[in-house]
């Protein structure tokens, strides 16, 4: 079953992509085109320029935040929510709808 | 905005970024991204680490999705090598591909990238002496190692230790030769190449430094069997990775009449010699642009660098040029040993080191005077994070902050956050 991730903007705009299982919601958006998400270490947990805001009720269906991904989050360009996650660590899976928000600055 | 075509030249990191930056920027008229490789553009990073190891394939490592050079407009060319280029004036010309390809163009990019070094000694041209730089490099490594039982790393620089750290984790036994005092030569503070030389010792790597190989033996079938150094210790390898730079691919832009030193020289805007033509990521020679820089011209060899710098040039091309600032920065991931550097510190800057809360944390931080000049941090990415945002913003941190411990290096992240930006 296809997923899909729906990308909203800081302004608003949306587009919805087709999502492989198994990447992350960082490199869906990258191989895209999708602006915002930078992703400049290609997924290591070594720039946080992937920040996210998760629609709630897609939280639960990734794995939990790790240490290293909480101390950056701290750090992000965007100040942190309660929803903030790293989209290079929330992989895809099979049949899954996700909407997510990009913050205004990454860097 | 009425554009003509843009030729780019070199289908890398920066190729790839700029093609996309110039379209989000309103480049309306054609572009062409021609590669001498037989892939779409991808990901160096995971060569020397997922790909090895497995955990990723050239099919997973993609830059940009095939769906997406289509609806760009973008005709990206694989597989072809150009070999000439004519330029007629005001950035426009035409470019000959190896296989008798025309195209003629109104702007140009290069984005050529940059080769290994070779080995100048004996025995380089043996059967299982190799290099790691491109996706078919990466994928006859994965096939060597597989069988492999010693390998001898020559160089120990980025590539070399991160494939010294794969194929370690992968059981083949690994010795690392270094020409320096030291690892990282130059890249780090002798403080952190020692930190770093320790963590692959305690994985079973042996590391060498003063280490000079003047021969390369053969098994007498044509393959490799040894690397026999100066001082005639003879250390068995039935795989050698040379990894000890790399050269800039500028011969294309000096044969085409612009200005190549050590790589084709641009001006802060990414502008070659001729005003128009541009140069972006590890072929540009470039103005430091670190905030404060010294004016010294450098090559950055790095992704951040190839990103940043194409979108710079990207609003360069569209009309709106404006000075490439950026604090340049680096990653490498040695097995469980993540390093980050941020900054340029020249090797005789002061060093202060900040010890790490955990076991294999540890931050190295440059001085040259008052002034904060670079970061080199092991698997801190958060505190990494906030001092390379104070270098940024060209806040030094003083030195008896930076090394008490007590005070969180993260508080220091809400300072003033304007930069400039590009898309």
């Amino acid at each position: 079953m296809n997923a899909e991730v729906l990308y909203i903007q800081p302004d608003g705009t949306e587009r919805v992509i087709g999502a492989i299982p198994g990447d992350s919601v960082m490199i869906t958006a990258v191989r895209n085109g999708i602006g915002g998400i930078l992703g400049q270490c290609g997924g290591s947990l070594s720039c946080a320029t992937c920040h996210v805001f998760v629609d709630d009720h897609d939280a639960a269906g990734f794995a939990p935040i790790s240490e290293d991904e909480d101390d950056m989050l701290d750090v992000a360009a965007t100040d942190r929510e309660d929803n903030s996650r790293l989209s290079c660590q929330l992989i895809v899976t099979a049949g899954q709808h996700i909407r997510v928000t990009i913050p205004k600055t990454q860097l | 905005m009425s554009t003509g075509h843009l030729l780019v030249v070199g289908a890398g990191q920066a190729g790839a970024q700029l093609i996309s930056s110039v379209r989000t920027l309103g480049w309306d008229g054609p572009i062409t991204l021609v590669g001498q490789e037989a892939h779409a553009p991808y990901a160096r990073p995971p060569l020397s680490k997922a790909l090895l190891r497995g955990a990723a394939s050239a099919g997973s490592i993609g830059l940009r999705s095939s769906a997406f050079y289509a609806e760009q407009c973008v005709d990206l060319v694989a597989g072809e090598r150009v070999e000439r280029i004519d330029l007629t004036g005001a950035g426009a010309g035409t470019a000959e591909s190896a296989s008798g390809r025309r195209w003629r163009f109104d702007r140009l990019a290069l984005a050529t990238g940059a080769r290994p070094r070779r080995l100048p000694i004996g025995g380089a041209d043996l059967d299982r002496v190799v290099v790691l730089r491109t996706l078919d490099d990466a994928l006859a490594l994965a096939g060597l190692l597989g069988t492999a039982h010693d390998l001898v790393v020559i160089g120990g620089g980025f590539v070399g230790l991160e494939v010294a750290a794969t194929a370690a984790a992968a059981g083949v036994r690994v010795t690392v030769l270094e020409m320096a005092p030291s690892i990282l030569n130059r890249v780090v503070s002798v403080q952190t190449a020692a930190a770093v030389q320790a963590a692959h010792e305690a994985t079973g790597i042996g590391v060498r430094t003063h280490a000079c190989p003047v021969r390369l033996h053969t098994d007498g079938r044509g393959g490799v069997a040894a690397v026999e150094l100066a001082d005639g210790t003879v250390i068995p390898a039935d795989l050698v990775l040379v990894g000890i730079g790399a050269h800039p691919d500028d011969e294309l832009a000096s044969a085409a009449g612009l200005r190549c030193e050590g790589g084709v020289v641009v001006d802060s805007c990414s502008r070659a010699s001729d005003g128009y033509t541009l140069a972006i990521g590890d072929c540009a020679n470039l103005p430091d642009p670190s905030t404060g820089a010294s004016g010294k011209r450098l090559r950055l060899e790095s992704v951040d660098n190839a990103v940043e710098q194409a979108k710079a040039a990207a609003a360069t091309l569209t009309g709106d040029p404006r000075p490439y600032r950026s604090t340049p920065w680096f990653w490498s991931e040695q097995g469980r040993l993540k390093l980050q550097i941020a900054g340029l510190a020249s090797p005789d800057d002061d060093v202060v080191i900040r010890a790490g809360k955990r076991p294999g944390q540890h931050i190295a931080f440059r001085y040259r005077g008052d002034r904060m000049s670079a970061v080199e941090c092991l698997n801190t990415p958060a505190d990494f994070l906030a001092v390379r945002a104070a270098l940024a913003e060209g806040i030094s941190l003083p030195r008896e902050a930076v090394a008490d411990t007590a005070t969180a290096l993260k508080r220091l992240q809400h300072l003033g956050r304007e930069r400039p930006s590009y898309h």
